[in-house]
């Protein structure tokens, strides 16, 4: 039939052409029309419908009765309960502490390993792959790995004991106000050379000409990256920042892996939260008004950004 | 970046329920099948379920297994809301206590009462378990075992060694304790997880306040128990207690503190039946590798939980294999020989205890005298004193109290009335 249908246009070519123009045209959306589709279900729908369900009595089933905000009521309220903390309150101080701290860290550690990778040294093609080989590793065995080696009873402590340092001291993955703490640590680990490597991109895509003329002009190497390298990365940072951020967001297998939720769910992200309300302890309710909210913030804090990054490039 | 955080939960039922749908479809054309969703996936309790398979296979009944590991059945929860939701119910599943209801509650569970009048299960299984395999007068899933949590599991050559006894009173077990550090033993064998340390405190609860106090404040949710100076008593006995533990205690796994007290390294540990499966499969012995009593107080009590088939309405083509399983599993045969490999008790008193060890003679025998004398409570910290909601509030609690977020007895109870009253 396809062959028919491209000899044909030949012969009569008044008649046909602007259905396989309109066809033409049309391509494009007929392409991208299912994932079009599958999107808008499996991502705007279901967010549509966590929001729905948040404002229900959801236990152990949807229940699709609409009974107000008491899950948001209970969810404010242990957002200022914080002597002991709740479990919410817990969890949120620990995504600020973690998502701060993992971003800032992963970018400045990122940025300076690609600046010193760039000094055109020797071995960079075995160092390279060495810092980011993490990367490839999951959230589940980098959690797994690091819990071994911050265990005191078990790794860094218990090494360095038997090499005669009895005095050393390190048990943070213990303690509950320093366990979110070595959650930064593993994150850190794992998504640093990543980052350097997308800052090496970014260095070795900047014009030589430009860097050559700062030098002419006498500027020093100091001068020359805070004032002309590091501004030109811009466009790096922000995919930095969007990769990082919603690696941070979505770490829920790094706490379990690493902690098990810590002493007392002391290392609780918002995500262990809103897991372990829907699916273990049956509030699927109060699971999804978290999500709502953990939707929220992020748009608060991500929206803004992009927003004033894109309209500048589009100017 | 959306996708990611939003809609996990929701994208999460419906990928298990699409995967679950190529499994069950090819099993429903089957009716000589029965279809079970389960996680007994480590090789004991594999063994375990393979004496069922056996069983069935002699009544010429296949078996379609549908195992979801992780998590003490999380992950096979999470499975299991996806198949019945898509409206493909398994034969049977695994389920623990109050999901059973939850279901049963939610019209999708079969009735079996026929089979359970004929094989007179009223009279054989205990009436607290019965609270949750009846639902309004049917019976809708067949326990396959009791497990009970108030047991100290003991080192017998380090009880020899530091000349200790058994401990009649929480006083004692403390004094215990303290001959155990005296000769630089770890005392206390305990995995600082929330459910390990909760159900250590069913335990210590029971003991400081006796078994009525225990079933007002943990099955009957009686605030005034649940507020009382009794209650204050209990956490402080938790605090005296958990002053024996080792360093390192915080995060570790059931099975590790039990290994530290099979390798002598640590005296005693507060946990569940399912522990003396370590021990067996360590060739111990009870009486002259290890010892099992019952917590110091809590003597002729027993506080359970227990693992149950959940049987859903499946169609009339699929109803015979359901009864077959059903039955075979609360048969006398099954339940000594299923027993015997997980470590629990059968869920009838009436199988004879021949084929069991000492100490699962001595947990036949308190099953069956607490089910005579009303003694016979679910434990709160295993889901079967209150809904999953209650029972994991309480579990924060007692975590955030053993762990120090919570600094005195009095705040502990605070927040407990407070935590059970927010998840009811």
């Amino acid at each position: 039939m396809s062959s028919v249908a491209t000899t044909e246009p030949i012969l009569t070519p008044a008649k046909s052409t602007p259905i396989r123009t309109r066809l033409q045209n049309a391509l494009p959306q007929i392409v991208l029309a299912p994932s079009f589709a599958i999107t808008l279900v499996f991502v705007y729908g279901f967010i549509a419908w966590t929001a729905y369900l948040s404002f229900t009595n959801s236990k152990t089933f949807p229940s699709y009765a609409l009974t107000g905000t008491r899950a948001y009521e209970r969810l404010w309220r242990w957002t200022f309960e914080n002597d002991p903390p709740s479990s919410w309150y817990t969890s949120i101080t620990n995504m600020g502490i973690f998502g701060v701290l993992y971003v800032g860290i992963c970018l400045a550690l990122g940025l300076f390993l690609a600046i010193l990778m760039d000094q055109k040294i020797r071995g960079e093609g075995v160092l390279r792959p060495i810092f980011l080989y993490p990367l490839a590793l999951s959230f589940i065995v980098t959690g797994v790995a690091w819990k071994w080696f911050l265990d005191p009873g078990l790794g860094l402590e218990q090494t360095l004991h038997h090499f005669g340092w009895t005095s050393f001291h390190f048990d943070w993955i213990k303690n509950k106000d320093y366990v979110i703490y070595t959650v930064v640590i593993a994150g850190v680990w794992q998504a640093s050379g990543f980052v350097m490597a997308m800052f090496l991109a970014g260095l070795r895509g900047i014009d030589s000409e430009i860097m050559k003329a700062a030098q002419i002009d006498g500027a020093t190497t100091g001068q020359l990256y805070r004032r002309i390298i590091i501004p030109l990365l811009r466009p790096v940072f922000l995919s930095a920042f969007i990769v990082l951020a919603h690696m941070a967001i979505k770490s829920y297998d790094l706490v379990v892996a690493l902690t098990s939720g810590g002493p007392g769910g002391s290392a609780w992200l918002p995500s262990n939260f809103m897991y372990e309300y829907t699916f273990k302890r049956n509030e699927m309710a109060v699971g999804s008004a978290s999500a709502i909210i953990m939707l929220m913030t992020i748009s608060a804090i991500i929206v803004p950004y992009l927003y004033s990054e894109l309209k500048e490039k589009a100017r | 970046m959306r996708k990611l955080m939003t809609s996990t939960a929701m994208a999460a039922l419906a990928l298990s329920g699409l995967a679950m749908t190529g499994l069950t479809t090819t099993a429903a054309a089957a009716d000589k099948e029965v279809q079970m969703l389960h996680w007994w996936t480590s090789g004991g309790e594999a063994a375990a379920l393979n004496v069922l398979k056996q069983d069935l296979a002699k009544e010429g009944f296949g078996w379609k297994d549908v195992p979801v590991a992780g998590g003490g059945g999380d992950a096979a929860m999470t499975a299991l809301k996806a198949m019945v939701a898509a409206g493909n119910y398994p034969t049977a599943s695994q389920m623990l206590g109050y999901t059973v209801l939850d279901y049963a509650q939610a019209g999708v569970m079969g009735d079996l009462t026929e089979t359970a009048k004929k094989e007179g299960w009223d009279k054989s299984v205990p009436a607290a378990l019965q609270k949750f395999s009846v639902y309004e007068g049917k019976w809708v899933a067949a326990p396959v075992n009791v497990h009970s949590v108030n047991w100290l599991w003991i080192n017998k050559a380090v009880m020899d060694k530091i000349g200790g006894k058994q401990p009649k009173t929480f006083d004692d077990l403390i004094a215990l304790l303290d001959k155990a550090k005296a000769a630089g033993v770890t005392p206390l064998a305990l995995g600082g997880q929330s459910w390990q340390e909760a159900t250590m405190f069913d335990s210590i609860v029971e003991s400081t306040g006796g078994p009525e106090f225990y079933k007002k404040a943990f099955n009957d949710l009686d605030e005034a128990s649940l507020k009382s100076d009794t209650m204050k008593k209990s956490f402080d006995n938790l605090a005296r207690i958990v002053k024996y533990v080792d360093p390192n205690y915080s995060g570790r796994d059931w099975n590790l503190a039990t290994a530290m007290v099979i390798k002598g390294e640590a005296l005693v540990q507060v946990m569940g039946d399912w522990a003396k499966g370590e021990f067996v499969a360590a060739k111990k012995k009870p009486d002259t590798d290890f010892l099992c009593y019952r917590f110091p107080g809590t003597e002729g009590s027993v506080i359970y939980n227990s693992d149950m088939f959940g049987m859903f309405n499946v169609p009339a083509d699929r109803k015979a294999a359901q009864v077959a399983l059903a039955t075979a599993t609360l048969s006398k045969s099954f339940q000594s020989a299923f027993n015997v490999v997980k470590g629990s008790v059968p869920a009838r008193t009436d199988v004879p205890d021949t084929a069991f060890d000492a100490c699962g003679k001595k947990g036949i025998a308190d099953l069956k005298a607490a089910n005579e004398k009303g003694t016979l409570f679910g434990s709160l910290a295993q889901g079967y004193g209150a809904p999953p909601a209650i029972a994991n509030a309480y579990k924060d609690v007692v975590s955030k109290f053993v762990h120090g977020q919570i600094k005195t007895s009095e705040e502990a109870v605070t927040q407990l009335v407070q935590a059970i009253d927010d998840a009811r």
